[in-house]
């Protein structure tokens, strides 16, 4: 039976030791490097030394982040534990998809990626019907004429584009 | 008159009228969808708007922030989901208006109440602004290193149950904005000789990896939700004013509460609802019907929330801190454009400020008459299943993170910072102090510094009247805070007492038993037999 302490605990059981401990963990690593990383001034007051504030936050971090250990009202690691890990584990899929999305703009263009990624992850996630597709599509289309053609952002024309005819070259690094 | 024709005449433009209309209608569209808040749209539209001018990147920015909460109501009051998080009580009162069959009077309600939130504030304020202006420059760099710490405080304690890991969040957020080349000494902070750290972790980067990132795959871890919106009948759209106005001491009072919470960082649109719904409760003359569709309690509710963005942009513009990671992240577009808000603002640039205002005052307009016109159609735009919409988001923080500085670097960290959002969000803890720490923590780096170096002592930071005062309210605060802690630590006990079946657990017994007989009867039970060894030994 959960007791008083578990009960009041904001948020969910599973998960919080691991990252609590992952979170001390590498803030104690960092703080280790505290010498190395940053350098003491000479004739300068204490307040200004380039290595004040990476010392007040690390230093916040490990003091605060490990009495947030202590305090847990878990010491243990479960079942449920291991299974929010793999939950955890499981978005890199799309971290790694997003990375790729991003590794192709540049060499095959903004909008053919686009036309690509959109329908394909969509796919992905279950979206088979050709009423999605057709939506997929028409929503990859207009986040590239929105923000590309319409609103100027920087992002640079594909490799690709440099094999195009000349007038229709220079329309597609601009505006595609 | 010369301030408000002059702020007129900068709105007076082709460009800030799209992006009041933008702003007004994405806004509201944003908040509709159930998982995109602000938070996404406006960390996803930012690097989109650096290439505007100043006044009409932040009416888009201004326009979103503002108008979500008119949208995030209509799922809130139609099918018991907020829109945005800040519409969380609308569900209360606003759903069970829905279950006896008035949705539209709920909506009305809801969009008057909205309404009258945003104008009251705007309004305020406009008054407001000439007396900020004269307290303002009071402001010089001890008092912002110590309203900026002031600022970090408040929300760490304003994180009830969860303070020690939002503090440590928050310095969390000040390690991120140490690492680079240090702008002084020009010494290298944590970089690991790595050529990407030196130019220091952006800003937007860490949003747009833990709001829209993480937001993209919260929703594509997600399961899709079958919704069944319901058919609008019970009373008319326009009806709400009506009924606004038999309520105006709870709708004042409310609007009040949002303006005097958005003034002060980190407490914000829940702090500010939870006193006004409470107020209206115990005011009421049917406290039994709160919880159960009554008018005064969705009044209270959406008129505090909606009065705050307006006051929110105080504390930014008048001493260029921001109270919450919305206007922090406006805080960016200033620095795009090097303007700098602070005190210098209202002294120079009065009429920028009061055209912002006047700005929120259209926009306010400008939304309800949209929704009174689109409600039907808006319904539909719930039905978006949430994986797809995952997809959307995912598509659109590329624009958002690669458009920066085409560094693909840059999207490898966003990454780092969705996944690192997406376990924040599944362990329900706050994203919103690392964005807080990392905007508060450079303004106090240098206020600190430059501070410092006109005082012989650290007390002399607080010798002049404001900054004192400010010393005062970090010290009240923190006194406020651990009595808190003292009261929950007491009740926890009494609880825990309360709860402590120590005769029916029969294990616990025999343990007790157990340490009893090894602490007392042990003692003399050894002892005797010491005593019985010994005169055994003795017989040889």
């Amino acid at each position: 039976m959960a007791t008083e302490r578990e009960r009041r605990f904001a948020g969910p059981r599973r998960g919080q030791i691991l990252f609590a401990l992952g979170f001390v963990a590498l803030s104690v690593l960092l703080l280790t490097q505290i010498g190395s990383q940053t350098r003491w001034a000479e004739r300068t007051a204490f307040f200004s030394q380039p290595r004040f504030w990476p010392a007040v936050g690390l230093g916040g971090m490990v003091l605060l982040g490990g009495l947030h250990l202590k305090r847990l009202p878990w010491r243990r690691f479960t079942t449920a534990d291991r299974a929010e890990l793999r939950r955890w584990a499981s978005v890199l899929e799309y971290a790694v998809w997003f990375l790729v999305y991003v590794l192709l703009v540049p060499l095959l263009g903004y909008l053919p990626v686009t036309l690509i990624f959109v329908p394909l992850l969509a796919w992905r996630m279950g979206y088979r019907s050709r009423f999605m597709m057709v939506v997929s599509l028409v929503f990859a289309v207009a986040v590239v004429v929105l923000f590309k053609s319409f609103l100027g952002v920087k992002i640079p024309g594909g490799a690709v584009y440099e094999y195009l005819p000349g007038g229709l070259r220079s329309f597609f690094i601009l505006n595609l | 008159m010369d301030l408000l024709l002059s702020a007129i005449e900068i709105l007076m433009r082709w460009d800030v009228a799209l992006a009041l209309l933008v702003g007004s209608v994405g806004g509201v569209l944003i908040g509709a969808i159930p998982g995109v808040g602000p938070a996404v749209a406006i960390a996803i539209l930012l690097p989109a708007t650096f290439s505007m001018d100043p006044i009409v990147g932040l009416t888009v920015l201004l326009g979103i922030y503002g108008s979500s909460m008119y949208g995030g109501s209509i799922p809130a009051i139609l099918i018991n989901t907020p829109g945005t998080a800040v519409n969380a009580l609308t569900t209360y009162d606003g759903y069970p208006m829905t279950a006896r069959g008035e949705p539209r009077r709920a909506l009305s309600l809801a969009y008057s109440s909205s309404f009258f939130g945003g104008i009251f504030s705007v309004i305020c304020l406009i008054l407001f602004a000439p007396v900020l202006a004269r307290i303002a420059p009071m402001f010089g760099s001890r008092e912002i290193f110590l309203a900026a710490l002031l600022g970090i405080i408040l929300v760490v304690v304003a994180h009830r149950g969860q303070a020690l890991m939002a503090g440590a969040l928050a310095a969390f957020g000040i390690f991120l904005q140490t690492i680079g080349l240090e702008p002084v000494k020009y010494s290298q902070r944590y970089t690991f000789d790595q050529p990407f750290l030196q130019g220091g972790i952006n800003l937007i980067v860490v949003v747009l990896g833990l709001f829209a990132l993480s937001q993209a795959f919260v929703l594509l871890t997600s399961e899709d939700e079958k919704i069944r919106t319901t058919r609008l009948s019970g009373g008319s759209l326009f009806q709400g004013m009506r009924e606004l106005l038999r309520h105006p001491r709870i709708a004042s009072v409310s609007a009040g509460f949002g303006v005097i919470m958005g003034m002060i960082p980190g407490v914000g649109e829940f702090t500010a609802q939870f006193m006004s719904y409470t107020y209206a409760q115990r005011t009421s003359k049917r406290p039994e019907d709160f919880g159960r569709g009554s008018s005064e309690g969705l009044i209270a509710a959406e008129t505090a929330n909606n009065a705050v963005p307006a006051a929110a942009m105080v504390p930014l513009l008048a001493l260029g801190i921001p109270g919450e990671a919305l206007t922090a992240m406006m805080l960016s577009v200033f620095y795009v454009h090097n303007v700098v808000p602070g005190p210098g603002l209202f002294q120079n640039d009065m009429d920028f400020v009061v055209a912002l205002y006047i700005a929120l005052l259209i926009l306010n307009l400008l939304v309800l008459a949209f929704l009174l016109v689109a409600t039907k159609s808006l319904i539909q735009v719930v039905k978006i299943p949430n994986r797809f919409l995952g997809v959307c988001i995912l598509t659109l923080s590329f624009v958002g993170v690669y458009s920066l500085r085409n560094s693909a670097t840059d999207c490898v960290l966003a990454a780092v910072f969705g996944v690192l959002g997406y376990i924040l969000k599944r362990l329900s803890l706050p994203a919103v102090p690392i964005i807080l720490g990392m905007v508060l923590g450079g303004i106090m780096e240098v206020k600190l510094r430059a501070g410092m170096a006109r005082v012989k002592t650290p007390l002399d930071m607080i010798d002049r009247p404001v900054s004192f005062i400010l010393f005062l309210i970090i010290v009240l605060v923190l006194v406020i805070h651990v009595r808190r802690l003292w009261l929950d630590r007491r009740d926890l006990k009494e609880a825990e007492w309360l709860s402590n079946h120590r005769s029916t657990s029969f294990g616990r017994l025999l343990l007790r038993r157990k340490s009893s007989f090894l602490m007392e009867r042990g003692k003399l039970q050894r002892a005797r037999r010491l005593k019985w060894y010994r005169r055994l030994m003795d017989l040889f």
